[in-house]
């Protein structure tokens, strides 16, 4: 096995053991994304500065020294600033902009030791679920259905991590989640993602969207690694007064246990018409598998499901309106050319830069925030919004965490729904009433699909409860003991 | 509910994006599309519901009343399109 495939864990273990050192691993895994490139998984690579991160961990380990990811290579998100690094958001309005601070979570991974190999592909400014409105092109997923050669979307935003994961190009990979963008694509990747509790993770130094539903997360290999990764992730944070000062707790100790006694919730509403009959069955499966370890399984009602997407598409658009206003073409990012006056040079230079899932958010988001239309839209969005997050705390009176499908179906082929903007919003349906009530969710692979496409489950919990959602994330992916890994088309030749 | 394409146009001034004319249809009816679907919110009973103005439970921090870091000019200038000294230029804006 090639050192690439390790998990997070292992690969700390071998550190730590001296059976490999960090030189080696990122050797290793830059090999690997340099034979990705038709995968399009990374946007910019960073060599040099890996090989200088685990140089310095290497001596850190050799002292007997070093932090909780020493050594232990990782791709970022492109929508995380990084000092020194071309961030770009997926967009090209931002140009080559090279941010001259660190997002307060990747400075975190680094003080904790970890070393980076690159950014990765998204949506543009994580408008998407299938990262085919990057500027920079979709990224592919690593997963192709039986018998077939058609590329597949890696769902998105966060498209380009979950790709890296699943294709061993990184040992795990940052996120954002505004409305399933880690979860979504874990789960059509076959890969874990987490979405902690709104305020877990300091939102500082990360490209806005939807600030009141915008949270980063670990996209992971395993649930153990995702444990491990969100431990070092979380923080307080004085430059996000939302990021919560609560202590944050081991997840890797507190995975162990089992889940004898837990109450699992089955919200009945998320038993959707229409939805293929293999994500049905695989979420009654999870609901035996978790039951077989001990669990209680008891149904739930979240009653104002249906409405979750709709009010989602009133305030995300209109947050991102208002997040969006700062690329005028003056300060960074892309300015047109031949302006006569300031107006026309943001208008120009907007135009230019944003790419067309973004203008049309954009203008959702004018439109329901103008004079005259605020109360129909944005002020009763609001209102769903307090409804969204009852439902929750109500279910949370039987159960302590839900169990649910992660997505409506496995991974669709690159072009298949980019021309009708509300079905591919569908691809969100069971991931955002959890960004709306700023809960925990995690996506664990479960299985397959009859042509060899992996699905998974996702398991809500309460807020700044990942601990729980994790242990029973664990149940899950020990039940299902998913071992797959795609076939490997993309090494060139 | 329809969109229509002037009202496409005011609202593309409002957000300074400059749509090309033959763009405002397409878009009014891609708006159209989004707004019919957005409007099942309206069979819900919202009256006496408080608007959400904050995810979980928790009151916005207070601190001290000072500066922690600025006077970094120069740093911010590195990605200006086009700066003079430490100033952003831009098209005249006062005649």
């Amino acid at each position: 096995m090639s050192a690439a495939a390790f998990t997070l864990a292992e690969a700390r273990d071998a550190l730590k053991a001296r059976k490999i050192s960090s030189r080696e691993l990122t050797e290793a895994l830059v090999k690997a994304v340099e034979q990705a490139r038709p995968l399009n998984a990374y946007v910019t690579e960073t060599p040099e500065k890996a090989f200088e991160m685990a140089a310095a961990s290497d001596a850190r380990l050799a002292k007997g020294e070093g932090g909780a990811l020493e050594g232990l290579p990782l791709a970022i998100k492109d929508l995380f600033c990084t000092k020194g690094v071309r961030t770009t958001a997926g967009s090209k309005i931002l140009g080559n902009f090279v941010p001259p601070y660190e997002s307060t979570v990747t400075q975190n991974l680094w003080n904790a030791g970890a070393v980076m190999l690159g950014k990765t592909n998204m949506d543009e400014f994580a408008m998407g679920s299938s990262n085919e409105t990057s500027a920079h092109g979709p990224a592919f997923n690593p997963w192709r259905a039986r018998n077939s050669n058609a590329n597949l979307v890696p769902g998105g935003s966060s498209g380009g991590s979950a790709a890296a994961v699943a294709a061993d190009l990184c040992l795990a990979a940052t996120g954002t989640d505004t409305g399933g963008s880690i979860r979504q694509p874990a789960a059509v990747t076959g890969i874990v993602g987490l979405k902690p509790t709104y305020g877990r993770c300091s939102r500082w130094g990360i490209v806005a969207f939807a600030s009141s539903l915008d949270q980063a997360g670990p996209m992971t290999k395993t649930v153990r690694d995702a444990a491990i990764m969100l431990k070092s992730m979380a923080s307080v944070d004085t430059k996000d007064s939302t990021s919560m000062d609560v202590p944050v707790p081991d997840y890797e100790k507190l995975l162990e246990g089992g889940i004898k006694g837990l109450r699992v919730g089955i919200p009945k509403e998320y038993r959707m018409d229409g939805a293929p009959p293999e994500i049905a069955a695989l979420w009654d499966k999870g609901a035996e598998w978790l039951k077989a370890q001990g669990a209680e399984i008891v149904e739930v009602s979240l009653p104002h499901t249906k409405y979750a997407l709709p009010t989602y598409y009133i305030v995300a658009p209109a947050e991102a309106s208002s997040n969006l206003a700062r690329y005028d073409g003056v300060r960074y990012g892309h300015r047109a050319k031949g302006a006569h006056d300031i107006t026309e040079l943001y208008e120009k230079s907007r135009a230019e830069g944003f790419g067309a899932e973004v203008q049309r958010r954009i203008l959702i988001g004018t439109y329901v925030l103008s004079a005259g239309y605020y109360d129909a839209y944005y002020a009763r969005a609001q209102k769903l919004r307090t409804l969204i997050a009852r439902d929750f705390t109500e279910a949370y009176g039987k159960c302590d965490v839900l169990l649910t499908p992660a997505t409506p179906g496995p991974a669709f082929a690159v072009g298949d729904k980019s021309d009708d903007p509300v079905a591919m919003y569908l691809n969100d349906v069971f991931t955002v009433t959890v960004n709306l009530a700023g809960l925990p969710g995690i996506a664990v692979p479960a299985g397959l699909t009859a042509n060899g496409l992996p699905l998974g489950l996702q398991l809500i919990g309460k807020a700044f409860d990942e601990a729980t959602v994790l242990r029973a994330g664990l149940a899950i992916e020990e039940a299902a003991a998913f071992r797959h890994k795609p076939a490997n088309w993309w090494r060139a030749a | 509910m329809s969109v229509d394409k002037d009202t496409v146009r005011r609202i593309a001034r409002l957000a300074r994006l400059a749509v090309p004319e033959e763009k405002l249809e397409p878009l009014a009816g891609e708006l159209t599309g989004l707004f019919n679907w957005v409007e099942m919110l309206n069979e819900v009973h919202i009256e006496g519901v408080p608007a959400m103005t904050s995810v979980v439970a928790q009151k916005l921090k207070w601190r001290e009343d000072k500066v922690t870091e600025g006077g970094a000019a120069e740093a911010l200038m590195t990605n200006a399109p086009e700066h003079e000294a430490t100033f952003f230029v831009v098209p005249k804006v006062v005649e």
